[in-house]
């Protein structure tokens, strides 16, 4: 720590960073566009300038501008001397000769850095008497509105978009004061984290449209601390709610998950809240059809319906911990499945075995960014986990950090830095089955089929660790891969191993756990090395740790007949063979289904509750770290929609069951008794603070302090204003009643950050521990998982393939998420369903891509265009999940692809 | 005795008539000397606007606060409207009217008065809030402080009459009135009225700008409608306890002795009222020291000075 | 003492004053034109809706009882889809007026808006909305923002030049 002095006043400051974030980190107001913490400094704004002096004899100074200069022991500047703040005055103004005048129309309005910093330097009237220059703007896709004409060229859009994020489609183009961001031409962004850009933009040139379309001020959305459910990362967000409808997603900063960004789907995938295919009502199958019912006399009628059965309840990954835990208890733990296939629940099992019982540690996900060695095995990440992708991007800068500190270059200098990278860059190894968004930062990629991606990495621990077990029949190349691969691992300070169930093969699992293991015998810290792995869903750790049969089992106990089956948020087709369902179904006496949206499950349930998405309910998920998070009710829905364990609980009083369930009613009682009675979920009741918890004796508020209308909104309705919906579950209110702003005591409290001048997300400065570090009070969540170091190797080593052709499956970046599929900004994303062939299959027979083929999987066969996909091995297909009507929970398999032979 | 009860209820009857016209003529007064017009809508010049009052208060919700002490809360308005109106009963107004003819009239009276505080300081306790609280606090304390100067200052007017017959009062008035050689005395006592009645400028246990209404916040409809009463039928008794002690009573000439009662009665009815209109609330503590420090001494000495004379031309 | 009696002798003098009170409703009362009375929402000069759903007004609603949402027609012009003031709550304070960046709404000299029943009190955009300019006849936003809407393109505001090729190497 250095002592810096700012207006004569001491502060503390790393002499690691700059003048900037030292001013910024001790509270002080300093207006800056360029800078961002994850991006750096460039110093392209001039917008910092500070005036800096020698000693404390100097009463001269120069100008200097704070992002550019580090803050090094005894620096002296000043923030409010005259020639400094003229300077910064006119920098704003000198900006906003060009700015056209329509905050009013502008979806950034109210939380523009623009304008909070314009009102910081006190800029408020246009001297410049001349012409603004105009641009046309683009359509850049369903997610990104575009109004060129207010930029201010800064440069953070291409600076994080190409050099942060690896897009190629945005460019800086045109010259001096016209220069233009934007695509060559009109067309969706392609780069899977495009929707930061309207996060990033300090003014309202990118926008988001979905919240455009619907638009509300953010004074006036009413958020709540959320997780994003779209993925096994939990990356932490911050939902947006007015008039009923969900509005919008935004980062929520967590210092140990995903920091400043997210990905596009986790950013608009929450549509599916609003969708037309919601269930919204309680609803019974008769013999003449379905009738939407009361909720009391539903329920009535399937405690009837269930007299004399048994019950089996089926869980599901996408639900939260409570709502599984609240079923276990409802038909009791030998009844209860998590509704995860057979295959599925060994590979997620495995994986929690090799996190929780194996010797290596799962990093959080922002500390994979510190790896300067990486091998990414059978793992498509940016598909299944996208985040990650993003941060192990940021792994490869590690060698160029390291150059630069040689050089005593700070790591902050972006510019500088960025250049050192173009010969200095970490290794990032990636044996996959295809080309990934991820290959251009690899040192280089193999493509392989999965047996070969299990055999390469059972290899590279051989080569690590002697003891490991040795894959026999290698051929010599791959031997010399493997050698490299091993040598530069062990070589690395901190390795990093990255995997997970995207390629539904437990080989590629045990080939990553033992590559972790070797490494972790025989590197001088073995705590820095990390290994990472990807699950399919949210919460699919959170239910490998509560346990229960797989859904398999389950279905076949109940195809004996005379059950009462009970369904939690899971569509059972996507997970099983339709048959079995159907048959499933048929030989129980009733089949009770809670769920959001419609689905093939609820449309043949016997009884349909509707189910509190996300956004309508609390609840706990753990993600692929092992890291307990709450998720907080944002809005009050239709009170016909319950979170689904309070459904659970309803239906124990109606059924008259035995329980300790009758007595909840509230989500603390619930998340209670499962950390009572699931050791292993233990640490859940510290993931947030409970219903009883207050900040500086209030409870947190869900509404800005400026939410509007609070007296016409629902005068339409009834002139006589209901009283606030209360929370019983939360310490948060559903109103602007209660504690906002900086100073939360608990972060996981916190759902947007606000504080006094800083309207725009940049806020979130003022609610870190530390710029680009923890928040205050710690990050969120509560890590439940660490390594018991128990286990030992998987010897088990796959044999090389049989010939034959053989189907992979894929995962879309969208589309085959179940929810972000519903969600209508992604659907415009979402492709036609497809086959992916490799490119010499369709060069051998000189065919075109969108040529169709057919798939043959046992007894089912699909007829579908072609896509040549890079990198794929030539005998394999790939199917991607959920887009076809292949099951895709069988895969990978064994098929026969038949299309037209050479023309 | 049917004569005897047709009287009562001719006075009764006047009285509640009265104070109802009264909450009427005083927002006309108080419109006359504000410079508009007071209540003017209902009837000709506004004149049905206590009708329209009554009916209003009496379809209002009578609602009793559940934290309330439920007993004390009904019976604390019955208070005040028993007791201001049994002084009623020994005033004479006329030579040959009046209910009662004691010959501790005046003690009566003073008795009576004491009682209406405990009207005031119930209700301020029974509503169990702290402006009924703070209200009832104020007014006990008043109301006993001025009691004392109000029973001292009539010293010298039964000195001087030789009674506490009040028909014997007026009467020992033939020749001169009273206010005349008690002119302090007759100043004490019409302070010591406003203090009694809680009137303004004297409200201090009402205060609406600082305790909202005072003892009476909690009270609503009826209930509240009879401290409103209460309150009017004070400014009358009041009214018509000045005048039977010091101004002569029914005396003068002309006129029968009822009108000249009624005419006095009224000439001291508007000046309450100009009172309320033109002079601000003393703050407590100057309320309590003008009556300690200026009123006490005052009588006391208007006591000796009145006896001594009397003593010294006997 | 005596400035107690002074008072009292002053105030006894109003009896012979003039009365100031007028008798509305029989006599007409004179509102000055910058009154703030009823809420309107104006139109442009060219007949546009003025408001453009910013939703500033709401916010600076000190009782916040004006409500409303964004909608965009196909040209890109932004508008209320509903707009709704709950005159019941409302304390005709103005600062929605001046809150207003393009003189949308504005308070009138017009008082009279009693109801027997609440509900009746809450406005919506149709009762808000008026044919005319109101206070300031010239102003149209939509000339002075740089957003495209129908009728006027990109470089055709006030204090525009024509929109920049991006692709062109000309000086």
């Amino acid at each position: 720590m250095a002592i810096i002095y700012v207006d004569g006043r001491p502060i503390e400051a790393d002499e690691n960073t700059n003048l900037l974030q030292a001013c910024l980190q001790a509270g002080l107001d300093l207006p800056y566009f360029c800078w961002h913490p994850a991006l750096g400094s460039v110093g392209s704004c001039r917008q910092c300038a500070v005036t800096q002096y020698q000693d404390e004899n100097d009463d001269q100074g120069q100008l200097v501008m704070a992002c550019m200069t580090p803050a090094a022991e005894g620096t002296r500047i000043t923030l409010a001397d005259e020639s400094s703040s003229d300077f910064r005055a006119s920098i704003i103004e000198w900006m906003m000769t060009n700015h056209p005048h329509d905050c009013p129309v502008c979806e950034e309005g109210g939380e523009c850095h623009l304008q909070d910093m314009t009102v910081m330097t006190g800029h408020n009237y246009r001297r410049y008497r001349f012409n603004k220059r105009t641009f046309r703007n683009q359509d850049l896709g369903p997610f990104i509105g575009h109004e060129m004409n207010r930029c201010i060229t800064c440069y953070r859009c291409v600076r994080f978009y190409n050099d942060y994020a690896g897009g190629t489609d945005l460019a800086a183009l045109g010259q001096r004061n016209q220069v233009y961001f934007g695509r060559h031409e009109d067309g969706p962004l392609e780069n899977e984290f495009s929707g930061n850009l309207a996060e990033v933009c300090p003014t309202g040139v990118f926008t988001d449209k979905p919240l455009g379309e619907r638009y509300t001020r953010k004074w006036d959305l009413r958020s709540a601390p959320s997780v994003c459910t779209h993925c096994s990362l939990g990356c932490n967000t911050s939902p947006g709610e007015r008039y009923g409808v969900l509005k919008r997603v935004q980062n929520r900063y967590n210092g140990d998950v995903n920091g400043y960004f997210l990905c596009d789907r986790g950013r608009f995938g929450y549509d599916f809240v609003n969708s037309d295919e919601r269930i919204r009502r309680p609803r019974m199958r008769g013999p003449d059809g379905r009738t939407d019912m009361d909720a009391g006399e539903l329920l009535e009628r399937m405690a009837q319906m269930a007299e004399g059965t048994s019950l089996i309840g089926i869980g599901s990954p996408r639900a939260s911990v409570e709502t599984n835990f609240a079923l276990q208890q409802l038909v009791g733990e030998a009844n209860f499945s998590t509704g995860l296939s057979a295959a599925e629940q060994r590979r997620v099992e495995l994986a929690r075995e090799i996190l929780a019982e194996g010797p290596v540690a799962t990093p959080p996900m922002r500390e994979t960014e510190n790896a300067d060695a990486v091998l990414v095995l059978g793992e498509d990440v940016t598909a299944t986990a996208p985040r990650l992708a993003l941060s192990l991007r940021q792994s490869v800068r590690n060698a160029g950090f390291e150059r630069a500190a040689e050089l005593q270059v700070p790591s902050w200098r972006d510019a500088t830095v960025r250049e050192l990278e173009r010969h200095h860059r970490s290794p990032l190894f990636q044996v996959v089955p295809w080309a990934t968004r991820l290959d251009d930062t690899a040192r280089y990629n193999l493509y392989r089929r999965p047996e070969a991606i299990a055999r390469l990495g059972h290899a590279v621990a051989h080569a690590i660790d002697p003891d490991a077990p040795e894959p026999v029949g290698l051929s010599a190349s791959e031997a010399d891969h493997a050698a490299d691969i091993a040598e530069t691992l062990k070589q690395a300070q901190r390795p990093l191993v990255v995997s997970g169930t995207g390629a539904h093969s437990e080989a590629v699992l045990h080939a990553a756990a033992n590559v972790a293991r070797a490494l972790h015998r025989c590197h001088a810290q073995p705590e820095q090395v990390g290994i990472t792995l990807t699950l399919p869903e949210a919460n699919s750790l959170g239910q490998a740790l509560l346990g229960g049969e797989d859904l398999d089992t389950a279905l076949e106990r109940a195809a004996a007949g005379g059950h009462t089956l009970v369904v939690a948020e899971n569509d059972l087709a996507r997970r099983a063979d339709g048959d079995r369902v159907r048959q499933a179904f048929r030989a129980s006496r009733q089949v009770i289904v809670l769920d959001h949206l419609e689905n093939e499950t609820t449309d043949q349930a016997s009884a349909v509750l509707p189910a509190g998405t996300f956004a309508e309910a609390d609840g706990t998920l753990v993600n692929n770290e092992g890291r307990a998070q709450r998720f907080f009710q944002v809005f009050e829905p239709d009170p016909v929609i319950q979170e689904s364990w309070r459904w659970l609980v309803a239906l124990a009083w109606s059924l008259d069951a035995e329980t300790e369930m009758l007595w909840w009613s509230q989500l603390d009682q619930v998340i209670e008794t499962c950390s009572r009675s699931c050791p292993e979920l233990g640490g859940i009741v510290d993931a947030a603070p409970r219903a009883d918890h207050r900040v500086q004796g209030l409870r947190a508020a869900r509404e800005p302090a400026r939410y509007s209308g609070r007296t016409a909104m629902d005068a339409a309705v009834s002139v006589h204003e209901p009283g606030p919906p209360r929370d019983e579950d939360t310490p948060m209110t559903f109103t602007m009643e209660g504690y906002g702003g900086p100073g939360h005591t608990d972060p996981n409290l916190i759902a947007t950050t606000w504080s006094p001048g800083w309207n725009s997300e940049q806020s979130v400065n003022k609610f870190q521990a530390e710029i680009n570090g923890a928040m205050a009070g710690g990050n969120q969540g509560r890590r439940l998982i660490e390594p018991a170091g128990a286990s030992d190797w998987y010897p088990a080593v796959p044999e090389e393939d049989g010939e034959g052709w053989r189907a992979l499956p894929y995962h879309a970046f969208f589309g085959s998420e179940e929810l972000s599929a519903a969600s209508g900004p992604i659907r415009e994303r979402v492709a036609e369903a497809w086959l992916g062939v490799a490119p010499e299959v369709l060069e051998e027979r000189g065919l075109d891509e969108g040529t169709e083929f057919e798939l043959r999987l046992d007894d089912v066969s699909v007829r579908l265009p072609v896509r040549a996909l890079e990198g794929l091995a030539m005998d394999c297909v790939a199917v991607p999940v959920g887009l076809t009507d292949l099951p895709d929970h069988r895969l990978p398999a064994d098929c026969e692809l038949i299309g037209p032979e050479a023309n | 005795m049917l004569l005897k009860i047709a009287e009562i209820l001719f006075i009764f009857g006047v009285l509640i008539l009265g104070a109802a016209a009264l909450t009427w003529v005083e927002r006309r007064l108080l419109g006359l000397w504000q410079d508009r017009y007071g209540p003017n809508r209902a009837g000709p010049l506004g004149i049905l606007q206590p009708v329209a009052d009554m009916v209003k208060i009496l379809t209002k919700e009578d609602w009793i606060p559940p934290f309330a002490d439920r007993v004390l809360y009904v019976i604390a308005p019955a208070i005040i409207i028993i007791a201001t109106f049994m002084v009623f009963a020994v005033i004479p107004l006329s030579p040959s009217l009046g209910v009662i003819e004691l010959n501790i009239g005046l003690l009566f009276f003073l008795a009576m008065a004491s009682l209406s505080v405990y009207s005031v300081v119930l209700a301020g306790w029974a509503s169990n809030s702290k402006y009924a609280l703070l209200g009832g606090v104020r007014a006990a304390s008043q109301m006993i402080s001025y009691e004392v100067f109000m029973a001292l200052s009539l010293a010298g007017v039964i000195m001087m009459a030789g009674s506490f017959n009040l028909r014997t009062i007026v009467e020992a008035q033939q020749g001169l009135w009273f206010v005349v050689p008690q002119f302090f005395g007759f100043v004490a006592f019409f302070v010591a009225g406003l203090a009694e009645s809680h009137r303004l400028p004297l409200d201090l246990p009402e205060s609406e700008h600082e305790l909202t209404a005072g003892f009476h916040t909690e009270y609503s409809g009826m209930k509240f409608g009879m401290f409103f009463l209460g309150e009017y039928v004070g400014v009358i008794v009041t009214s018509a306890m000045i005048v039977t002690l010091f101004m002569g009573g029914w005396h003068g000439p002309w006129l029968p002795p009822l009108v000249w009662f009624g005419l006095k009665m009224a000439f001291f009815v508007a000046l309450f009222v100009l009172l309320r209109a033109a002079i601000p609330r003393p703050r407590y503590d100057q309320l309590m020291a003008f009556g300690w420090k200026l009123l006490l001494p005052l009588t006391l000495a208007n006591a000796v000075i009145t006896g001594g004379v009397l003593l010294a031309g006997s | 003492m005596l400035s107690q009696l002074r008072s009292l002798w002053w105030v006894f003098l109003h009896t012979f004053r003039k009365r100031d009170t007028l008798q509305y409703p029989e006599e007409e009362v004179y509102l000055p034109p910058r009154t703030r009375g009823r809420i309107v929402l104006s139109r442009d000069p060219d007949g546009e809706e003025r408001c453009v759903a910013c939703n500033l007004c709401a916010v600076a609603c000190p009782v916040d009882c004006i409500s409303l949402a964004k909608a965009e027609d196909d040209q890109g012009r932004w508008y209320p889809d509903f707009f709704r003031i709950n005159f019941s709550r409302c304390i005709y304070c103005g600062m929605c007026e001046e809150a207003c960046p393009t003189y949308a709404i504005q308070l009138i000299p017009d008082f009279e808006m009693a109801e027997y029943d609440r509900a009746n009190m809450v406005y919506e955009k149709d009762d808000l909305l008026i044919a005319g300019t109101g206070k300031y006849p010239d102003y149209n936003f939509y000339r002075v923002a740089g957003m495209a809407v129908g009728g006027k393109d990109k470089g055709e505001a006030e204090n525009e030049d024509y929109p920049i090729d991006p692709k062109s190497l000309m000086p």
